[in-house]
């Protein structure tokens, strides 16, 4: 009796670890960045992380739904790249035909979103209509999106934004001024130059919008009829089908959230560096979104993963990153953990055992 | 005497071809309401290929099927289910990273609204819901909650068809339910199965295993190679008739039942 009372505390513990051990990973590496990198642990440096971040945590929500659904989307990234060239060059001309900066970048973040559902439309017909796998579907998309991206901007980033653009993408909702208070939405006036540095701006926009696009569609996920046929797909798509799911549509419709938010990366991004830049073939975006929603605890089998522990696999990449950076170490040593985080999860994932109700 | 009622399920001269292959040819049979009819005949000789096109996976290319006495279309398996017609398949169609009672509701999900305003899962409805239904069958499963995949091969039988029964199945469906199990739950779902022909549910089961049909089928149809040989009354019957029928040993047709 005690024997087994001992060893189902065990195995609770385990369960418990299995499922939460990426939170306690993400505060050990910004605990363990703090004394090791100077200056690491700021209230610059953590909204950097934030600011940085939040591109990439679109891009692997996005791609957490396919996965879930047992698809892959490796377009994301370059759609991303494309959709932040379009949206800046709608910004550009129309603020160089004279428009209010207001209209101008309000016009280019509705062609860029609106834009940006078309290469999941595509991808998703692909996959559902015509069984094309999803890795080989969404890999044309992936060169069609640069192509264009890079058509569109000559290979070169588009300048010339409104200059309003980065002060939303770099805005905090709140900036305090140690020892005068705080102020709302934008920093407090008065303040001459070498006193700015001063500052410490709390919670930036781009976390905000980020953050409640994934809270909201985390709920979909997790709460709604949508999310549990999401789910039902990834375990077995002859289940749903012969469940009576509209599988094909479904898939569809999983295809564009994914382009929809690499098209909301897109735009972020632009408002964030205040110009439009096609992706870089080197920065493998829509890998590390996969390898993000990898350690978040999805499988590329389908069927589990999700939002919230993709964006904690996201900080812990960002985290490595800019960690790395400040402790003076070689980059490529990013490279090495990352690939290490990603096996030690589905390694963890694999060894621990799974929960079960009495 | 079942001859008095209407059938449930009415099949007439049902023809289905793989290109040249003639996988059923010309079979009509029917079932009623508590009876159990078995399916059976040597592995190729069409019967998940017949009972798919009962249940919408494959239209025929020729025949009638008539359902409660009315000619219906059965153009896919939505088709079917809205008749009250529900199928175990070989291989379960339950989506096993779910837990039992989303498998019970998968794709006809119990909805409440949140804070007044959007639609969310209702995981209590759908629990309690499926937890009466496993109880009025007599299933014994530790935790609504559990996945699927922690389940056993019973277990796993037992829930798909819970899931037929909750949604009110008029003919239910199996084909080899009892293949994957162990001795114990085969006779588990063979309770069942008497326990829905009780509740007035037709079943047609196909199985391979001869003492499993003897145990509950009303009735049997033999096929071979796609064409309908033979059909008995089980208690007028017997096994070395029966294995005859499948294999073609025409020395036993002489007996009484009714050939085509
Ligand atoms: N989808 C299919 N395409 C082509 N031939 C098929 C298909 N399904 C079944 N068949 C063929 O039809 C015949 C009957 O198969 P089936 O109905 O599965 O037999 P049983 O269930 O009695 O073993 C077999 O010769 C089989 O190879
Ligand atoms: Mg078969």
């Amino acid at each position: 009796m005690g024997q087994t009372l001992t060893s189902k505390r065990e195995k609770n513990a385990l369960v418990w670890f299995g499922q939460n051990w990426i939170f306690l990973f993400l505060l050990f590496l910004v605990i363990l960045f703090s004394f090791v990198g100077r200056g690491f642990f700021s209230p610059k440096t953590l909204n950097n992380i934030l600011i940085s971040s939040s591109p990439a945590l679109l891009l692997a929500a996005g791609e957490a739904f396919v996965i879930i659904t047992g698809g892959i989307d490796l377009s994301v990234g370059f759609v991303r790249g494309l959709i932040s060239v379009l949206s800046a060059i709608v910004m550009r001309d129309l603020y160089a035909l004279g428009y209010s900066p207001a209209f101008a970048i309000s016009v280019g973040i509705i062609v860029g979103l609106g834009v940006g559902l078309l290469p999941g439309l595509v991808n998703g017909i692909l996959v559902a209509k015509f069984r094309v796998p999803p890795f080989i579907a969404t890999l044309g998309m992936y060169g069609i999106a640069n192509g264009f991206a890079l058509r569109l901007s000559q290979g070169f980033p588009i300048s010339f934004v409104p200059p309003q653009a980065r002060e939303i993408g770099n805005g905090f909702i709140a900036y305090w001024f140690p020892g005068k208070g705080i102020s709302f939405f934008a920093p407090p006036e008065g303040i001459s130059g070498a006193e700015v540095r001063h500052i410490v701006g709390i919670i930036p926009y781009s976390i905000l919008i980020a953050g409640v696009i994934i809270a909201v569609f985390s709920f979909i996920l997790t709460r709604t009829q949508f999310g549990q046929h999401t789910y039902a797909i990834g375990g077995s798509i002859d289940a749903a089908r012969r469940a009576g799911i509209l599988v094909d549509r479904h898939l569809i419709k999983v295809y564009m959230i994914s382009s929809f938010f690499a098209a909301l990366a897109g735009v972020l991004s632009v408002l964030v560096f205040g110009n439009g830049a096609p992706t870089q073939f080197a920065s493998s975006l829509e890998l590390f979104a996969v390898a993000a929603v990898v350690i978040g605890g999805a499988s590329l089998m389908g069927g589990k993963g999700s939002l919230t522990k993709t964006a904690v696999g996201v900080f812990i990449l960002s985290v490595l990153e800019i960690g790395f950076l400040m402790a003076g170490v070689f980059p490529f040593y990013r490279y090495i953990a990352v690939g290490a985080v990603l096996v030690f999860a589905v390694i963890i994932d694999q060894v621990m055992p799974e929960l079960v109700y009495e | 005497m079942a001859d008095q009622k209407v059938p449930l399920l009415e099949v007439k001269n049902i023809v289905k071809r793989f290109g040249g292959l003639v996988a059923v040819n010309r079979v009509s049979m029917e079932v009623y309401p508590g009876e159990v009819v078995a399916l059976l005949g040597d592995n190729g000789a069409g019967k998940s290929t017949l009972i798919k096109v009962v249940s919408g996976v494959y239209p025929p290319d020729e025949g009638e099927i008539y359902f409660e006495g009315k000619e219906v279309k059965i153009n896919n398996p939505m088709d079917a289910i809205q008749l009250g017609i529900e199928t175990i398949y070989q291989d379960l169609a339950l989506a096993e990273n779910l837990n039992v009672y989303s498998n019970i509701f998968l794709g006809r999900e119990k909805l409440k609204k949140w804070l007044g305003l959007v639609s969310v899962l209702d995981h209590d409805y759908m629990h309690d819901e499926s937890k009466k239904v496993l109880d009025r069958l007599g299933i014994e499963i530790p935790s609504l909650k559990n996945k699927i995949k922690m389940l056993s091969g019973g277990q796993r039988q037992s829930v798909a068809i819970s899931r037929s029964i909750y949604w009110k199945a008029k003919l239910l469906i199996m084909d080899e339910p009892t293949a994957a199990l162990g001795v114990a739950e085969q006779r588990k779902v063979l309770d069942l199965v008497r326990t829905l022909k009780d509740q007035g549910v037709g079943v047609i089961i196909i199985s391979h295993q001869l003492y499993d049909v003897f145990q509950v089928a009303d009735r049997m149809i033999v096929l071979r190679r796609g064409e309908k040989v033979g059909e008995r009354i089980t208690k007028d019957t017997n096994s070395d008739e029966i294995v005859g029928l499948m294999v073609g040993a025409e020395l036993v047709e002489d007996s009484k039942g009714e050939e085509v």
